[in-house]
């Protein structure tokens, strides 16, 4: 987390650019662009320690938006320019933008990397379920059977789900949040901007070009709360427009169940960011048999790789800086008269 | 068995003794028989008799191989002087093969005369049907051409530690002691930097120490009292600079001078890798000078270690990546990326045989045309090949000098020669070293990412954490100037033609081309990275004979240094010696127009002295004709 606190007290104009968005109209990603530069000023961080990284994809050109220091980078590459800036500039707010494209598919190996060593990057992964930059083929995250350009009888790939990877990988914080629900979002990215480690944040988001209406249930006004969990830490999992339906854990198996004379709130799981079973089981949760869950799912402490690095090259400057000189006649060496 | 220490025995008086020039010798056996640690403290031995040297190991890609086989042998060569040395040698004047496999695959370099000296129990049926011998070689006539050396080496060493109560296994491994010690006596090598290593080495398991010291000193004292050896050799101390020596390897060497580099930025060091063959070693020494502020991140994958270190480069450190072919291929865009943002990144490339994996422990000189070109558009960048291990570290210097001062990424090119072989080298003072001058843009009145300097044509650097000049860069085509991004026709070949004027304008930044021999004449040799000692060698060798040619060593391969056409121009041959099928060849052609020559080796190992005299001979008795 950045330490440097800003001196002037900015606002959301002072994090947009001159620069015309080019997104399509109506694209999700304008309103996550809006939250995101309205959240920034409330981080307290000054602007020129804040840096937007990127790789390619129509996320991918989020840091030409954002009035702080940017890279748009080469195709999944951005957790490892990230990991490498980080390293040696600890001081900065790091954020990297990414999609189902360019964070799970061409750079999943770096993202699995970054989650695993824990170093404190901000990701925001735009999950579309479709490549819309190279105009409407099928994505990890798409499901089976789809049919794009690139496959006209129907996907034959198994999906991803960026949760359970983020999870496999051991990532130390993660949660899932959706483009058009403003309060959520914004409270999504300060909660991964305070979280001490990778922070990985799944933005389901609407490609009304290519895959309109991905996430309609969750997003519509009628029908997103029979179909949003919202999750909260501490407070059991109800759900449902008239806030009856909870999940309960019976037999090792979760089961949607209705709150009434039978059962009653006591006996719904109650959320836990620390607990690592219920990460498992809430990251594998969804659709269409259950809601799909909103919110943190896991918010576990483990050291930085960069703080360990830091304190490796601190311990042995305790023992003395290196002197060049000592250090080229290292060895055995031999006198010339 | 108590052994005097060998000083005190006056038997190498009664033999003679002959005065040699120069010695070639190697060391093989097993992967696991020490041949490495024989050769290196042999190496030792020698730059403290004063002598001038040059070494290279050798050995299998497999960690184990099956003990006995070919392809488990291991091997190091060593050429010691009392001149100057340019090469670890051509031809052996010294085998010492410890069993069938490394007689049989080494044989081929001992020149006819030369002494051989064998294991003689390591010659057993199994050994030697492992080798792929029918009969053994030291029954028959076949080693008739050699001074042929039986010694009982594996029962000596027994013998040495029969009241040690070591284990068999390990008294067995002792025995590269014996055979060092052998031919320390026999070219009068002083054995206490040895024995003092072995005190280091052994610390902690000090019986190990005094095991090996024993069987050290039996194999000296072997050597001085039997009959078996009628001479022993002398070679003076060569002519030498004086000041204060060590032994480095190129892989050392460029370590060293990326710590010194970045100190003298005032940067700290950040090193992004993948390990490969052979290059690994870099990060090994990295990894170990944390007091230094050096960061050494090894990364998922060859992509990561490069953008790591490109990220850094964005925060206002020095990026480094190595790695050899394969991993170039990977890092490709990457560069691309350093090459548009117009970041400073330093590329080293520890060349290997390929193509593919090919021969990862063999060197090759084939990525060239790869650095020049590799990459999609048109895209220039830097191009450094180190000359000889030491000459590493100098280089490694000037990679970090262009690259900050260019905004550029810059290719460095070693080999697997470079990096394993080794040579003196005469310690500079780091108050004597050239300055790397760093400087970050703060001010941000008139800023604009890609305003350039008018002189360098660089871009500013600024970085994250400067405040009100935030800005955005990436691999979009950006505006002159602005660094908006920009589509428009104009524009992109004008920041085309830009930053290729960029790095072409180093070529006014680099020292010019060193001729060695006459400014003109009938025959020049142009090489460029490891085939620097043979051809200086050869080329020394033709003077000597009167003839008239000139060398040529390029150490900067883009841009290529200016006054390089009229040198190429004044010679009425152009000789051009490779480890690739002709690389820097076309690239001189293309350039300059001239009708050069090639000879071209590829076989994974350096070129000989004399195969490069023939070809010289063969050119200028064609001109005559």
């Amino acid at each position: 987390m950045s330490t440097a606190v800003a001196t002037n007290k900015l606002t959301r104009k002072d994090f947009i650019t001159d620069q015309d968005v080019r997104w399509c109209p109506g694209c999700g990603d304008y309103a996550i662009l809006a939250q995101v530069q309205k959240v920034m000023p409330e981080l307290g961080v000054a602007r020129e320690n804040i840096v937007f990284i990127s790789g390619i994809g129509c996320s991918s050109r989020f840091p030409y938006y954002m009035n702080t220091y940017g890279f748009h980078s080469i195709h999944g590459r951005a957790p490892a320019i990230a990991s490498g800036l980080k390293i040696t500039r600890p001081e900065l707010s790091i954020w990297v933008v990414t999609g189902d494209g360019d964070g799970l598919s061409i750079g999943g190996n770096h993202l699995i990397h970054l989650l695993r060593r824990n170093i404190d990057v901000n990701v925001l992964l735009f999950n579309n379920r479709i490549y819309g930059l190279t105009k409407g083929q099928y994505s990890p995250t798409s499901e089976m059977g789809k049919v794009t350009k690139s496959t006209p009888a129907g996907s034959a790939d198994f999906p991803f789900s960026p949760l359970t990877v983020a999870l496999g990988a051991q990532a130390t914080f993660m949660a899932r949040t959706i483009d058009v629900e403003a309060k959520h979002l914004q409270d999504m990215i300060k909660r991964a901007y305070a979280h001490k480690g990778t922070s990985f944040v799944e933005i389901l988001q609407n490609c009304n070009i290519f895959n309109d209406g991905a996430f309609a249930d969750l997003s519509d006004r009628d029908s997103k709360a029979d179909h949003q969990l919202v999750l909260e830490h501490g407070k059991p999992m109800i759900f449902g427009k008239d806030r009856n339906k909870g999940i309960r854990l019976r037999d090792q198996k979760l089961e949607v169940v209705t709150i009434g004379e039978t059962i009653s709130e006591g006996d719904l799981l109650v959320h836990d960011e620390q607990n690592a079973m219920l990460a498992f089981l809430l990251a594998h949760m969804g659709p269409p048999q259950f809601p799909t869950p909103i919110g943190v799912l896991r918010a576990v402490e483990r050291q930085l790789y960069e703080e360990i690095v830091a304190e490796q090259i601190n311990k042995a400057q305790q023992r003395g800086i290196g002197d060049l000189d000592e250090l080229l006649h290292r060895g055995d060496t031999w006198v010339v008269r | 068995m108590a052994v005097p220490p060998p000083d005190s025995i006056g038997a190498t008086a009664l033999k003679s003794t002959e005065e040699r020039e120069s010695v070639v010798i190697r060391f093989c056996g097993d992967s696991g028989d020490g041949m490495q640690v024989a050769g290196m403290q042999f190496t030792a031995e020698s730059a403290l008799a004063g002598n001038d040297f040059s070494t290279l190991p050798d050995f299998p890609a497999e960690i184990r191989a099956p003990t006995g086989t070919l392809a488990g042998v291991s091997g190091f060569q060593l050429n010691f002087s009392s001149r100057e040395v340019f090469t670890p040698g051509d031809d052996l004047d010294v085998l010492v093969a410890m069993n069938p496999a490394a007689l049989k695959s080494n044989l081929a370099d001992l020149q006819a005369g030369g002494i051989l000296i064998v294991d003689q129990e390591q010659f057993n049926e199994q050994n030697l049907t492992k080798a792929g011998y029918k009969a053994s070689p030291l029954a028959d006539a076949s080693l008739a051409a050699y001074q042929l050396f039986k010694v009982d080496i594996t029962k000596l060493t027994a013998a040495t530690l029969r009241d040690s109560n070591l284990p068999a296994r390990t008294v067995n491994r002792c025995k590269n002691f014996f055979a060092l010690g052998l031919v320390s006596w026999l070219f009068h090598r002083p054995i206490g930097s040895t024995e003092q290593w072995l005190e280091q080495r052994f610390k902690k398991t000090p019986e190990l120490a005094q095991a090996n010291m024993r069987v050290l000193r039996a194999g000296y004292n072997f050597g001085d009292t039997t009959e078996i050896f009628a001479h022993s050799y002398e070679i003076k101390p060569a002519r030498i600079t004086p000041g204060t020596y060590r032994n480095i390897t190129g892989n050392t060497a460029l370590a060293l001078g990326l710590v010194v580099a970045a100190r003298q930025a005032g940067r700290p060091l950040f090193l992004g890798c993948y390990p490969i063959t052979p290059a690994s070693d870099v990060l090994h020494e990295l990894a170990t000078f944390k007091n230094f502020g050096v960061y050494a991140f090894q990364a998922e994958d060859e992509i990561a270690g490069v953008g790591a270190a490109l990220g850094a480069a964005f925060g206002g450190a020095i990026g480094v990546t190595t790695t050899s072919g394969p991993g170039m291929c990977l890092k490709a865009e990457t560069v691309n990326l350093a090459i548009s943002v117009e970041l400073p990144l330093v590329i080293c490339d520890i060349q290997r045989g390929g193509p593919s994996t090919g021969l990862p422990t063999k060197t090759e000189q084939a990525d060239l045309l790869m650095a020049m070109y590799g990459r999609n558009s048109d895209s220039p960048i830097p191009i450094l090949a180190p000359t000889t291990p030491a000459d590493c570290f100098d280089m490694a210097i000037e990679a970090v000098r262009l690259a900050t001062k260019y905004m550029t990424p810059v290719i460095l090119l070693s080999d697997g020669y470079l990096a394993n072989g080794a040579e003196p080298w005469l310690i500079p003072k780091v108050a004597d070293l050239p300055p790397v001058d760093v400087e970050f843009r703060t001010d941000p009145e008139g800023f604009f990412p890609y305003l350039r300097d008018p002189h360098t044509l660089s871009r500013p650097w600024v970085i994250p954490g400067t405040p009100n000049m935030e800005h955005r860069i990436g691999g979009l085509e950006k505006e002159h100037i602005t660094g908006n991004v920009s589509y428009a026709p104009a524009n992109h070949e004008q920041m085309v033609r830009v930053r290729a004027s960029k790095i072409a304008g180093i070529a006014a930044d680099i020292p010019p081309t060193e001729v060695h021999g006459p400014p003109d004449g009938d025959l020049v040799v142009v090489g460029w990275g490891s085939t620097y000692g043979s051809i200086a060698a050869a080329v020394l060798d033709a003077q000597r004979r009167g003839q008239s040619v000139a060398h040529v060593h390029l150490r900067h391969l883009n841009p290529l240094p200016r006054d390089l056409g009229d040198i190429l121009k004044s010679f009425k041959q152009v000789l051009v010696p490779e480890m690739n099928m002709g690389q820097l060849i076309k690239i001189l052609r293309a350039e300059y127009l001239v009708d050069a020559v090639g000879i071209n080796k590829i076989q994974g190992l350096p070129f000989k002295v004399s195969e490069l005299t023939q070809r010289i001979n063969r050119m200028l008795r064609m001109l005559e004709a």
